[in-house]
C-alpha cells in the first residue's frame, strides 16, 4: 500500500518526471495512431516498430554511447527504411502488402536480434540495458532520457496539432484535398514521417515487440465512442494515459516487470470495455438500437392490425378480441399481451380483459401507418414499374421507417391518389 | 557436431515453415499466420507452469487452444465489434502476447523458460538435449525429433491435400463449384501453422518463426510462378539460410537464430534485384529493345 500512495502522490521526484514522460510518449502515439487506423494501415505501425530494432543497435556499435538522441536517430533511419522498403516491395514485384508486411517484420527484427546478442555478447560494460527495447522499461528510464523523450513527444503534438485539417481532410477524403490543391503527397509523407517518430520515441515505454498496440489499440477504443476525430484523438489519448501510468506503476513496484506488456494488456481491457459498452459502435449500444427498432415494429404491426379491422365495416373504435387479431396477421400471443400492455401505457389502445380498442390518439396512428404502406405501394408500382403483387412486403418494411417530411413528399409527388393499387382507399386525415 | 545438429534443426524449421509460407502468401494471410505465432505464446507458457516441464502434448494442446482463442477474437472484434480486419488482427494478438509475457516474467525462475526464448530462441542448447535410450545410444536431439515429425506431418498433408490446398488458394468460387470447402482447407492450414509455430518455438522464438514463414515463400515468389517450383525453391531458401546464418551468427558471436532471419533478409535483396524478373533486368531488356529499334530505324 506504501508503493501505491508513494506512486500516485508523486513523492519521488524522479517518479514524477517518469510518470510525465510517459503519459507523454504513450498519448503521442496513441494521437497519431488514430491516423494510421483511420488510413486503414493499421500493421505498417506493427512493421515499422520491429524494422527500428537494428537502427537502435546500429547506432549503439557507432558511437558506443547510450546517448538516447543518437538511439533515436537510430532509430528513426532504420524503421524509416523498413516503411520504404514496404512501399517498395508492393509497388515493384508481385508480392502484395500483407507479405511485404510481415518480410519487413521478422527480417528487420532478427537483424535487430543478432547485432543485440551479439553486442551482449561483447562484454561491453556499456550495453546493459539496452535489451530495455525489446518489452520497454519506462520506471528505469534516466532523467536525461526522460528530457529527449518528453521533449520529442511535446514536438510530435504540437506538429499534430498544427497540421490537423489537413490531417484530417486527407484522411477521410483524399480525392477531394487533392482537388483542392492540397499538397496530398507531402502531408502523407509528414504522417508516414510523424508515425515513425512517435513509434521511435515510444518503444521506450513499450518496446518494438509490442509498441503496434499503443498505435492500434487505444486508436480502436476510442472509436466506438464517437464520430468526431477531435474527441476521438482526445480520448485515446487518454486511454493511452491510463495504461501508460498502470504499465510504470507496476514496472516501479516489481522492478523485474517490464512496462510494455502491462500497458498492452490495460489498453486491451479498455478496449474490450469500449468494443462492449460504447455510445457509438459497441455491442450492447447496437443491440439496443436493434431491440428499439424492433418493439417500434411490432407496436406499428399492430396498430394497423386494428385499424384494418376497423375498416371492414368502417367502425374503427370497435372492441377487437385477441384472436380476432391473430386472424388478421401472425401475431404470437406474447407479442401481442406486451405489445398491446406497451401501447395502452402509451395511450394508444385500452384494453379491456382479452380485447382492445383504438383511443383517438391509437386511431391516428394507425391510420398513419396504414396510409404509409398504401402510399409506398403506389409509389413502388407507379415509379418502379413492379406488379401490383409485388409491392407488399416491400412496404412492409418501409412504413416504420418513413419520416413526416417523406410523407409530405410522397403524398405531393403521388398527387394525393385515393386507392392504392389493391384498391384499398388511402385513408387521409381529415384535416388534410 | 553441435553445429551439424543446429543446421539441421534450422533447416528442419525452415522447410516445415517455407512449405506453409506458401500456402499463407498465396492466400494473402500471412498477417495471420504472424498473428497466431504470437498469440499462441500465453498457451505455450500456461502449458509450462502446470506441467513443469518441456512436455510437448500440453504445450501443444495450450497452444492449440490459444491458436483457436486467437481466431475467435479476431471474429469478435472484427464481426460482431465491427472493427476493421487489420485492427482486430493487431489488437488481438498484441493483447494475447502481453499476456504470455506478462505470465513468463511473472514466474521467472521457476520455470525454465524466459523472455529470451520467446524473443530468439534457443537453437543453441538444441544439441544439449538428446534422446537417450535404455541401453544407452544417443538418438540425437529431442528437437530433431520433433521437428522432424513435424516436417512430416506437413509433407504428408501437403502432398495428399495438394489440389485442395491448390485450388482454395488460387480460386475460391472453383472451389465452391467443384465442391471443395473452403473453410475445411482454410483451418487445416491455420492448424499447421500452429503446430509448427509450437514445434519451432523453442528453437527459434514466437516471432522468428514469422521470418521463416514469409521470407522463403517470398523469395520463391520472386523467382517462379509455378507452385510446385514455389515450394522446392522456398524449402532451399530455407535450408540456405539456416547454414549461413549459422557461420554468420558463430563469426560475430550472436543469436543464430537472428543470423538466419538475417540471411533470408539477404537472398531476397539478392532476389529482388538479380532475379530473373527484378526490377534490374527488366531495365536492361527494355535497354536491350531500345537498342534495336534504334539500329533497325
Amino acid at each position: 500500500m506504501d508503493l501505491f500512495t508513494d506512486f500516485f502522490l508523486l513523492k519521488d521526484p524522479n517518479v514524477k518526471w517518469v510518470v510525465i514522460a510517459v503519459v507523454l510518449m504513450s498519448s503521442s502515439s496513441a494521437v497519431i495512431g488514430c491516423f494510421t487506423f483511420l488510413r486503414k494501415r493499421a500493421l505498417v505501425g506493427d512493421a515499422i516498430s520491429h524494422a527500428i530494432l537494428p537502427g537502435i543497435c546500429l547506432s549503439f556499435l557507432i558511437t558506443e554511447s547510450k546517448n538516447p538522441f543518437y538511439l533515436l536517430v537510430g532509430a528513426f533511419i532504420s524503421g524509416w527504411i523498413g516503411l520504404y522498403l514496404i512501399d517498395y516491395i508492393t509497388r515493384n514485384t508481385k508480392i502484395k502488402t500483407d507479405a511485404a508486411l510481415g518480410l519487413i517484420l521478422s527480417v528487420f527484427y532478427g537483424i535487430g536480434i543478432l547485432l543485440l546478442t551479439s553486442i551482449q555478447n561483447s562484454g561491453n560494460a556499456a550495453q546493459s540495458g539496452l535489451d530495455k527495447y525489446l518489452f520497454g522499461n519506462a520506471a528505469s528510464m534516466m532523467p536525461s532520457d526522460i528530457k529527449i523523450f518528453g521533449v520529442f513527444s511535446l514536438v510530435l503534438l504540437l506538429l499534430i496539432f498544427l497540421f490537423y485539417d489537413s490531417f484530417k481532410l486527407i484522411t477521410f477524403d483524399r480525392n477531394y484535398a487533392a482537388a483542392k490543391g492540397f499538397p496530398v503527397k507531402r502531408l502523407e509523407f509528414l504522417i508516414s514521417i510523424l508515425t515513425v517518430f512517435a513509434i521511435a520515441v515510444g518503444i521506450q515505454a513499450v518496446g518494438v515487440v509490442l509498441m503496434a498496440a499503443l498505435l492500434i489499440t487505444p486508436a480502436a477504443a476510442a472509436r466506438y465512442w464517437t464520430n468526431d476525430l477531435k474527441i476521438m484523438l482526445i480520448l485515446s489519448a487518454a486511454f493511452a494515459t491510463v495504461a501508460g501510468i498502470s504499465g510504470t506503476f507496476v514496472s516501479y513496484t516489481f522492478p523485474k516487470m517490464p512496462t510494455g506488456p502491462w500497458i498492452v494488456m490495460v489498453l486491451s481491457l479498455l478496449a474490450i470495455f469500449s468494443i462492449l459498452l460504447g455510445k457509438r459502435k459497441g455491442i450492447l449500444a447496437k443491440w439496443q438500437k436493434s431491440r428499439r427498432v424492433e418493439t417500434k415494429m411490432l407496436h406499428e404491426n399492430i396498430l394497423k392490425c386494428m385499424y384494418h379491422l376497423g375498416e371492414v365495416n368502417s367502425n374503427f373504435l370497435e372492441l377487437w378480441s385477441f384472436a380476432e387479431m391473430k386472424d388478421k396477421r401472425s401475431l404470437s400471443s406474447k407479442q401481442l399481451n406486451e405489445g398491446l400492455k406497451k401501447l395502452e401505457k402509451n395511450g394508444l389502445v385500452s384494453i379491456r380483459g382479452k380485447a382492445a380498442r383504438f383511443t383517438e390518439k391509437g386511431l391516428e396512428e394507425g391510420r398513419r401507418v396504414t396510409k404509409i404502406h398504401r402510399l409506398w405501394e403506389i409509389y413502388l408500382t407507379k415509379h418502379m414499374q413492379l406488379p401490383a403483387d409485388h409491392v407488399h412486403d416491400d412496404a412492409e418494411a418501409i412504413e416504420h421507417l418513413i419520416t413526416p417530411e417523406i410523407e409530405k413528399e410522397l403524398e405531393h409527388q403521388l398527387e394525393y391518389p385515393l386507392i392504392d393499387p389493391h384498391d384499398s382507399p388511402i385513408p387521409y386525415n381529415n384535416k388534410e | 557436431m553441435d553445429a551439424f545438429w543446429i543446421i539441421l534443426t534450422g533447416s528442419l524449421v525452415a522447410s516445415s515453415c517455407g512449405l506453409l509460407g506458401c500456402f499463407l502468401l498465396l492466400r494473402k494471410m500471412t498477417m495471420v499466420g504472424d498473428a497466431i505465432s504470437h498469440a499462441v505464446l500465453p498457451g505455450i507458457a500456461i502449458a509450462y507452469l502446470i506441467t513443469d516441464s518441456r512436455a510437448s502434448f500440453p504445450m501443444l494442446l495450450g497452444a492449440a487452444i490459444f491458436g483457436i482463442i486467437t481466431t475467435m477474437l479476431i471474429e469478435f472484434f472484427s464481426k460482431l465489434g465491427k472493427l476493421q480486419e487489420d485492427a482486430a488482427i493487431g489488437v488481438s494478438f498484441t493483447w494475447l502476447f502481453s499476456i504470455g509475457v506478462i505470465l513468463i516474467s511473472f514466474f521467472a525462475g521457476q520455470v525454465d523458460l524466459d523472455q529470451e526464448c520467446v524473443l530468439y530462441g534457443e537453437i543453441a542448447y538444441v544439441p544439449l538435449q538428446t534422446i537417450i535410450l535404455d541401453n544407452g545410444i544417443d538418438l540425437g536431439p529431442e528437437a530433431v525429433w520433433m521437428l522432424g515429425f513435424n516436417l512430416l506431418v506437413v509433407i504428408t498433408v501437403i502432398v495428399t491435400g495438394y489440389k485442395g490446398l491448390l485450388v482454395t488458394s488460387f480460386d475460391e468460387l472453383l472451389a465452391a463449384s467443384l465442391g471443395i470447402s473452403t473453410v475445411f482447407w482454410h483451418y487445416l492450414l491455420m492448424s499447421l501453422v500452429s503446430l509448427t509455430t509450437v514445434f519451432s518455438f523453442e528453437s527459434v522464438g514466437a516471432i522468428m518463426v514469422v521470418a521463416f514463414l514469409i521470407g522463403p515463400p517470398a523469395i520463391a515468389y520472386l523467382l517462379t510462378d509455378r507452385l510446385p517450383r514455389m515450394l522446392i525453391l522456398s524449402v532451399l531458401a530455407g535450408i540456405l539460410s539456416a547454414i549461413f546464418g549459422y557461420f554468420l551468427a558463430v563469426g560475430i558471436n550472436g543469436s543464430i537464430a537472428g543470423a538466419m532471419a538475417s540471411v533470408i533478409g539477404l537472398q531476397f535483396i539478392l532476389a529482388l534485384f538479380f532475379g530473373p524478373k527484378s526490377g534490374l533486368n527488366i531495365l536492361k531488356s527494355n535497354l536491350a529493345k531500345n537498342e534495336k529499334q534504334k539500329i533497325s530505324a
